[in-house]
């Protein structure tokens, strides 16, 4: 069922395109040289070109360039052989060279597109028009003295990659979905580390809103907004003030927003009428790009396996559910502990540890796979001792709680805490035979038809014997002592 | 003789051969200017000090044996040409206490070299203009008088203006010059002297003030062809800094001097013979083919059918590029600031108080040129007939070597004259600008004087980076000119 909003006057449907500024990740700025590391002393990475000084003139870093077609060939997009940097040119104390370098006419890369998928299962396709590459500005700091503003240029002239999307996105949801998988692809790819506390991405949201059927109407773009939550928040407000206008029998204006996060609200930034003409025109102290077709395709070979191909492998291969699948893949960290953790074993048995207790576990300690207390190596020993019976599934939950709890390996604590998996069958058939001779009345039953009652016998004996008994032998038993 | 007259070729064997040190060569420099430069205004500022710095340890190099191609060598660099240490300003307000942090490529490679700077140069703000009568330094004075009303204080051309006269004073022996639509050629028809704007690429722009980044070179200038090639071959190759940089090998322009120019097609194109040329430019030109068929050239008439769409065009790509290059003189950072309540008046007072009127007509007309709405009429019409300039000169080159054609259409004039309308001014550049917007090579060389006794150049353009058949027709044209006459105002006169 589409999203829509419903007014006054009927439901509306909300059209979004995103243009996502990535910060490539690469050692030097995109022209300069200087250091990119975030967190600096204020201006301690600033040469005299991204201070924009007298004769100093930029030249491509070649990492950056990289990057970006890595990128570009992840969106499945097609890759420009020529390229041109463009000069926009606007007054700002942030902004050193009185322009920022960036590719207005000819990008670096063209069309592409990414799948995103929705909590209902489905998936959508959503267009890239294109990405290029781009320099940040500095930080305008107004909060440092009561009458001046400090400028600090230390991200002045860092290499961002923007990402603009056609106008596809149909809801929040879609929005939030498709900067997901956006960072996902560019974080397994290591072109931006897709942090957004720290600005290395950042989205501004083009929203307007339509009756069914309709062509658009006049979009707002809400600026820089910085977590996956708030664009789909300012996705969702700003929809509903357009609404608004409309149906008091106003007109939205094209204008540039920012979104409030504190009041849930977009509000206005700049008119159209205020806009700037940034003048662009081709920087003449710069070649144009012309990149090799083998290197593209040394580029496209080298790439890493991406989101959509690893879910589809895990799901043809491992026979994993697309659910877990895509639960799986969408961190590649993630993607990299499960397979870990998978490698030699049975993958829907370590699917099921690493999205059940293993996630669970994470949430509850509130650290990350990263930091996580449990290696992939150790929650795949775990896995190997229920596969050769040395303790059954439910003592593995508890060895795995201690496993959290004091990041040790499972076979130590197994060993320590005595709870090897007791596989001796005449421990078993006595086990077994105390708890029927203990339920005389309920064997009665059994034998009558209330076969139901095998549960029951199991858990008298799994908890007779401290529940280190072997289910399988507990049941093999049962039956033959029933029967 | 006295050392200031020296060539550098001849400073060069005096120094080798010790018949002279390089601390005595730039003291008499250094003299000289004090007692010219008061009047001649050619350099903003003179590095005593520093100089004599450089002279001595040039005599250190000299005397270890190791003497490179311009060990203490005394020259002016254009004070566009960013200097460790040493105030660059551009020639204007906007950068009067600007003291840059790092040399620029050209200059350090002259250093590299053993050359001794004497000072910084004046010139046309931000290298905007032709007279350097646009100065914030004031104007400079052209060496060479009027054999009829000595007392008219002629302009030295621009922008390299106080590059062009202190070469002709002999209060420099060379000087670094940097040319955006002929600033390098007219000053040095106009004084006298020998200049070349070389194939752009083939000198770093990195660390030269920007006026129009994709026409800006720089080049040297001298008293003779021969002290050109010396300097240019110092000053050329390739700069992984600066993107436009040709990555190519620097020939030996020294020799091409001498190679003399039997055999080759010299094209005369048609378009240069404007409505309104001085008779005697007209002549002179003739002259020059006349030397130059003697010396075994074959003269051909050729046709450049844009030409008459340069000066237009010129003057809309400069201007843009101008105008985006001069936003960083904004009074954040560095240079001139001039305190304003808000951001915007910050930029407004700095701006207002820092750049003459002559480069904010360019700024204006840049901004203009670029808006949305006049770009495609503009600035995208301009680029589409400059690469038609540029076919024009692909296809003449495939039927000859060089082309042969007056530098400026005018000797100097003086202060105050063609001051009256900046289009009259922009003219002054016909025939320099076609050249720059195709990035080809052009020199200008003295070829001979008017009826007034002033100097008038002869104007060589090439292929691209083939400066050594410039060099070779320009050597030719010197030495069948033989120009043996001085300008009036000059060391020791």
């Amino acid at each position: 069922m589409a999203y829509t909003l419903e007014g006054s006057t009927g439901l509306w449907e909300v059209v979004v395109g995103l243009e996502v500024h990535a910060q490539i990740v690469s050692n030097a700025k995109l022209f300069s040289g200087a250091a990119t590391a975030f967190g600096a002393e204020p201006n301690a990475q600033v040469s005299f070109i991204d201070a924009g000084f007298p004769g100093m003139l930029p030249v491509i870093n070649s990492e950056c360039v990289r990057q970006a077609v890595r990128a570009g060939l992840g969106l499945n997009a097609r890759i420009n052989p020529v390229s041109r940097f463009d000069r926009k040119n606007y007054f700002y104390a942030d902004l050193p060279q009185g322009y920022q370098i960036s590719q207005y006419e000819h990008p670096i890369v063209g069309a592409g597109q990414i799948e995103i998928e929705l909590a209902d299962g489905s998936t959508r396709q959503i267009g890239v028009t294109r990405l290029h590459l781009e320099q940040d500005a500095g930080k305008s700091l107004h909060d440092q003295h009561p009458t001046k503003t400090f400028i600090d240029l230390n991200r002045a002239g860092v290499a961002l990659m923007e990402i603009v999307s056609e106008p596809d996105i149909r809801s929040p949801e879609e929005a939030g979905a498709y900067v997901r998988k956006l960072r996902s692809i560019l974080r397994y790819l290591g072109a931006c580390d897709g942090n957004m506390e720290e600005g290395s991405l950042r989205a501004d949201v083009n929203v307007s809103v339509r009756k069914h059927g309709e062509p658009y109407r006049t979009r707002c773009e809400v600026k820089n907004v910085n977590s996956i939550r708030f664009v789909m928040q300012a996705v969702e407000a700003e929809a509903l003030r357009q609404i608004e206008v409309w149906e008091a029998g106003g007109t939205v204006q094209q204008e540039t927003r920012l979104y409030d996060s504190h009041r849930g609200e977009t509000r206005s930034m700049r008119s159209k009428e205020d806009a700037h003409d940034y003048r662009y025109f081709p920087d003449p102290d710069l070649l144009p790009l012309v990149l090799d077709e083998a290197w593209i395709e040394s580029l496209r070979a080298e790439l890493p396996e991406l989101p959509d191909a690893k879910k589809a492998r895990l799901i043809a291969e491992h026979g994993l559910s697309p659910y877990d699948a895509s639960v799986l893949v969408a961190e590649q960290s993630t993607a990299m502990f499960y397979e870990t953790v998978a490698k030699g074993r049975d993958p829907k048995l370590a699917a099921n540890w690493v999205t059940g207790d293993f996630f669970a576990a994470l949430n509850r300690t509130g650290r990350t796979v990263e930091d996580s207390p449990v290696s992939a190596r150790d929650l795949g020993g775990l896995l190997d001792l229920i596969a050769d019976k040395t303790i059954n599934g439910r003592i593995a939950k508890d060895v795995f709680e201690a496993m959290v709890e004091t990041g040790r390996d499972p076979a130590s604590i197994v060993e320590e805490k005595g709870l090897r998996q007791v596989v001796d069958t005449s421990a078993i058939e006595a086990a077994v035979q105390k708890v029927l001779d203990a339920n005389a009345a309920n064997v009665a039953q059994y034998k009558a038809g209330a076969t139901k009652l095998m549960g029951f016998f199991v858990g008298q004996t799994m908890k007779a014997m401290g529940g280190k008994g072997n289910p399988a032998l507990i049941n093999e038993t049962l039956q033959r002592l029933l029967s | 003789m006295m050392l200031t007259d020296l060539t550098i070729a001849q400073a060069q064997a005096g120094l080798r051969a010790k018949t002279f040190s390089a601390e005595e060569l730039a003291l008499a420099h250094l003299h000289a200017i004090e007692t010219l430069n008061p009047r001649l205004n050619a350099y903003i500022t003179v590095n005593h000090a520093r100089a004599m710095d450089q002279a001595r340890a040039a005599d250190a190099a000299l005397a270890a044996g190791q003497g490179r191609a311009l060990t203490g060598i005394p020259l002016a660099i254009k004070d566009l040409f960013c200097t460790e240490g040493v105030r660059t300003t551009a020639g204007s307000k906007m950068l009067e206490p600007f003291v840059p942090p790092y040399e620029s490529t050209v200059t350090a490679q002259l250093l590299r070299d053993g050359a001794v700077f004497l000072g910084k140069a004046n010139l046309d703000e931000f290298a905007m203009g032709s007279s350097n009568m646009t100065s914030a330094f004031g104007p400079v004075e052209n060496p060479w008088k009027r054999l009829q009303n000595a007392d008219a204080v002629l302009v030295p051309g621009g922008s390299s203006g106080g590059s062009a006269a202190a070469v002709a004073a002999r209060i420099a022996m060379g000087a670094t010059g940097t040319d955006t639509g002929g600033s390098i050629r007219q000053p040095a028809s106009f004084c006298g002297i020998a200049g070349i704007k070389p194939t752009y690429g083939r000198c770093s722009r990195w660390g030269v003030v920007a006026f129009a980044s994709s026409l800006d070179q720089p080049g040297p200038l001298a008293r003779t062809v021969e002290d050109c090639a010396i300097l240019l071959e110092s000053m050329s190759g390739y700069d992984p800094k600066d993107s436009t940089s040709a990555n190519l090998p620097v020939p030996d322009f020294q020799a091409a001097c001498r190679r003399g120019v039997k055999g080759l097609r010299i094209g005369v194109p048609r378009e240069y013979r404007i409505d309104g040329m001085p008779g005697e430019i007209e002549a002179l030109w003739r002259q020059g083919m006349d030397w130059l068929r003697d010396a075994g050239a074959e003269i051909v008439d050729v046709s450049l059918p844009h030409t008459k769409y340069g000066l237009p065009t010129y003057y809309i790509v400069a201007p843009a590029e101008c105008s985006s290059n001069l936003a960083r003189y904004d009074g954040v950072r560095f240079g001139l600031r001039a305190d304003g309540g808000d951001l915007r008046d910050l930029y407004e007072r700095t701006r207002a108080a820092g750049f003459g009127a002559e480069v904010r007509r360019r700024i204006l007309i840049g901004t203009y040129v670029l808006s949305a709405g006049y770009y495609d009429a503009y600035y995208l019409r301009a680029q589409k007939v400059r690469a038609l300039l540029l076919k024009d000169f692909t296809d003449v080159f495939t039927q000859v070597d060089a082309l042969l054609v007056p530098t400026a259409p005018s000797a100097a004039f003086a202060q105050g004259e063609n001051m009256d309308d900046p289009i009259k001014m922009y003219l002054n550049d016909a025939f320099t600008i076609p050249a720059s917007m195709a990035g080809v090579p052009g020199m200008s060389v003295p070829a001979g004087l008017d009826a007034d006794g002033l100097p008038l150049g002869l104007q060589i353009i090439g292929k691209p980076f083939d400066e050594e058949t410039v060099f070779a027709v320009a050597a030719e044209i010197e030495r069948s000119a033989g120009i043996v006459a001085l300008p009036s105002v000059r060391a020791g006169a």
